[in-house]
């Protein structure tokens, strides 16, 4: 019941989003909306309400974490919004406002629901609603992004729905009820018709792999990520890849109860995820154009959670540590990007460069979510990497483990040779003047957000510990 | 009942052919009307009368039918596009192909472990057939319309895969991927015509301005 109300609160915002007339009022409801959302996801963590009476809806913790990381982004993005939006007065914010709150809604739906259904459906949503938030922008690039983003996405998430329904029909041969509740499911799975069953997970990964960006599947993520302004690019790599994340999670759980399909599921996770990571290796070196860069960042770090579910035991801790600090860390790279691009009007390093002397602020951000998105001490995603990388060894996955290595060091290179000159390199002389300025709205929103990246890497707190330990049980091989 | 529903199938079927070999807009929006429709009598016959089974024909018939033909429809008149002209593959390959895909969807179903009670019915082969062509337009036609009436065969062919097992499916569930599926079409209409707009036309292969250099 209270999970009912959780879900329609954003959706009564996009509501009163619709109604308010006035441009300067509406990205108001945004932070209002987000904060009594992020107070609820505090007092849900300690006091979840048990199983809904059909199996459709709990908040496991699995759920919990995926939760916590989208709320917390949300808020984040949700304050800086207002900031954002008061630079952007020439155009209506009526659809971002309503998009941004429904897809907020979604997101919520996704987190909480145990029926592969329903999350089916609510992925779905959280793609259609993030469509026209791509495409802000009105031009002829945005649009171009906008396309490619639905298409692949829309048909992506239909083969998905084809490989629930096998999922379902394997049920069926088997002379089971057909469901498609987790619980029953993994129940059942052992018995389940293996060959179903095989197309089935095939279906999903590649369904759902595309939503999340995985090599191959990843091609719509550059140009979206590219065109689509700051804010969005943020919920987008922190919300919309660990909702399908979620998904892939909830996909494994049944492969683990199936014991025998296991083995095939993570070997998959692992090739596509060292795929992505070698490709967002290439395409990093000499990229220009900073937002697209961390579209590739945003490949290489879905990479990362792959092939940590892959590697399972040990790394699966690490996995979905990386899913909470991926998210926020992304955040601060997208908004402190978006400031840069605002204040140069130009998204490309021959003109952006000395980022530190024009916008201390936002360029000293942008610098340090480099640090900390690349694995560098003190921050929390050097932790999560390191737990995943040392479990390949120690699991005698040398080859991963190594290529894995290998891997992050050029995409460090990569990312460097973008992001130095970007930020302290010298400023470009004769620069048109914008009205941009770093103000509290627009940049105390990420330097929150980099606090809590810190703050996570050096003194992670007992409770989230305790929350990413009882996640990673819910996915360990039970012999 | 079986024998009613198979022939719907091949009709179900043919209307792909219809779609891969003709190139006026127009007429594939009505030959997908139809192929809605059909769809939408097809969860009536085979399975016994219940208030779910009236409420699902009556919302798929309204879907497939009549909205999302109509808003397809707005987009062409808005935009002007009456052709495909120059698909990447002309209409001969594709139809060539399409007969290949069906008669493959054929003898792959044979291979399939089907419960015993789908094994003689055409539900899977047709699916798998409706799928491909779904594919097919998507990938050889250049008009942002014909993408999205590929993706509406798509769906379609997956929707009858879902025929054989509407109890797994619950109504919310149902209603939920019809109304994405609605909306998604509503936003892919909006973006067409600000493509045109942007563009003067709708060929996606103009669509190439992001890439890597």
């Amino acid at each position: 019941m209270i999970l009912s109300v959780f879900v329609s609160i954003p959706l009564l915002g996009a509501l009163i989003a619709w109604v308010i007339p006035d441009n300067r009022v509406r990205p108001y409801v945004l932070p209002v909306v987000g904060l009594s959302h992020l107070a609820m996801t505090a007092w849900l963590l300690g006091n979840a309400p048990p199983q809904s009476p059909g199996g459709w809806i709990w908040l496991d913790p699995l759920g919990k974490i995926v939760l916590l990381c989208i709320s917390l982004l949300f808020t984040v993005c949700a304050v800086y919004a207002v900031g954002y939006l008061g630079y952007r007065q020439e155009r209506s914010n009526r659809v971002l406002c309503m998009g941004l709150l429904t897809c907020l809604s979604a997101m919520t739906l996704v987190t909480i629901c145990q029926h592969l259904g329903l999350l089916w459906v609510a992925v779905e949503t959280t793609t259609v609603t993030m469509a026209p938030l791509i495409y802000f922008n009105h031009n002829a690039r945005s649009i171009e992004a906008t396309w490619k983003y639905l298409l692949i996405c829309s048909v992506g998430i239909a083969l998905a729905l084809l490989g629930l329904l096998f999922l379902a029909y394997s049920t069926h041969v088997a002379h089971r009820e057909a469901t498609l509740l987790l619980g029953p499911l993994m129940f059942s799975a052992p018995e389940l018709n293996q060959g179903w069953l095989h197309a089935a997970f095939i279906f999903l990964l590649v369904g759902y792999g595309s939503k999340m960006g995985l090599a191959p599947l990843h091609t719509w993520k550059p140009d979206a990520y590219g065109e689509a302004p700051g804010l969005v690019g943020a919920l987008l790599a922190g919300g919309l890849v660990n909702c399908a994340f979620l998904a892939i999670l909830r996909v494994y759980q049944i492969c683990l109860a199936s014991v025998t399909e296991v083995i095939f599921f993570q070997k998959a996770l692992i090739g596509m995820g060292l795929l992505s990571m070698a490709i967002a290796a290439i395409f990093m070196a000499r990229q220009a154009d900073f937002k697209r860069m961390l579209a590739y960042s945003s490949v290489e770090h879905v990479g990362i959670l792959a092939i940590g579910l892959g590697l399972g035991k040990g790394a699966l801790f690490g996995a979905l540590f990386h899913l909470l600090n991926n998210g926020l860390t992304k955040g601060v790279l997208f908004l402190s990007s978006g400031n840069i691009h605002r204040s140069y009007s130009h998204k490309t390093t021959d003109v952006v460069r000395g980022a530190l002397t024009r916008l201390p602020w936002s360029g000293g951000l942008f610098l340090a979510g480099f640090i900390a998105i690349t694995g560098s001490p003190p921050f929390s995603p050097f932790l999560s990497e390191y737990s995943i990388v040392s479990s390949a060894f120690i699991e005698g996955q040398y080859a991963v483990g190594g290529l894995f290595l290998l891997f992050l060091t050029v995409v460090f290179i990569g990312m460097a040779l973008t992001v130095l000159p970007l930020v302290m390199g010298e400023p470009t002389p004769n620069l048109e003047p914008t009205d941009y300025r770093d103000r509290l709205l627009t940049v105390g929103p990420p330097f929150f957000m980099m606090l809590v990246v810190l703050l996570l890497g050096v003194w992670p707190p007992e409770f989230l510990l305790q929350l990413l330990r009882d996640g990673a049980a819910l996915l360990e091989v039970r012999s | 009942m079986g024998s009613f529903a198979d022939q719907l199938l091949v009709l179900v079927m043919l209307i792909n052919f219809v779609l891969l070999g003709s190139s006026r807009m127009a007429f594939c929006i009505r030959a997908v009307a139809v192929q809605g429709v059909v769809l939408g009598i097809l969860p009536g016959i085979i399975h016994p009368f219940s208030f779910h089974l009236a409420t699902i024909t009556v919302s798929i018939i309204l879907a497939k039918g009549v909205i999302i033909p109509y808003l397809i429809d707005n987009a062409v008149r808005k935009t002007q596009i009456k052709r495909e002209i120059e698909p990447f593959l002309g209409y001969v390959p594709t139809l060539v192909l399409g007969a290949v895909f069906t008669s493959l969807a054929f003898v792959f179903a044979l291979k399939l472990p089907l419960a015993p009670e789908h094994q003689d019915l055409l539900f899977v082969p047709a699916s798998i057939a409706t799928l491909m062509t779904g594919f097919l337009v998507l990938t050889t036609r250049k008009k942002a319309i014909s993408q999205v009436i590929g993706y509406l065969v798509l769906e379609n062919g997956i929707f009858i895969f879902g025929l054989l097992l509407t109890e797994a499916m619950p109504v919310m569930v149902e209603a939920g991927a019809l109304l994405d599926l609605l909306v998604g079409i509503f936003v892919m209409g909006i973006v067409i015509n600000h493509i045109s707009r942007e563009f003067s036309s709708i060929d996606t292969s103009r669509l190439q301005a992001l890439k890597e250099e």
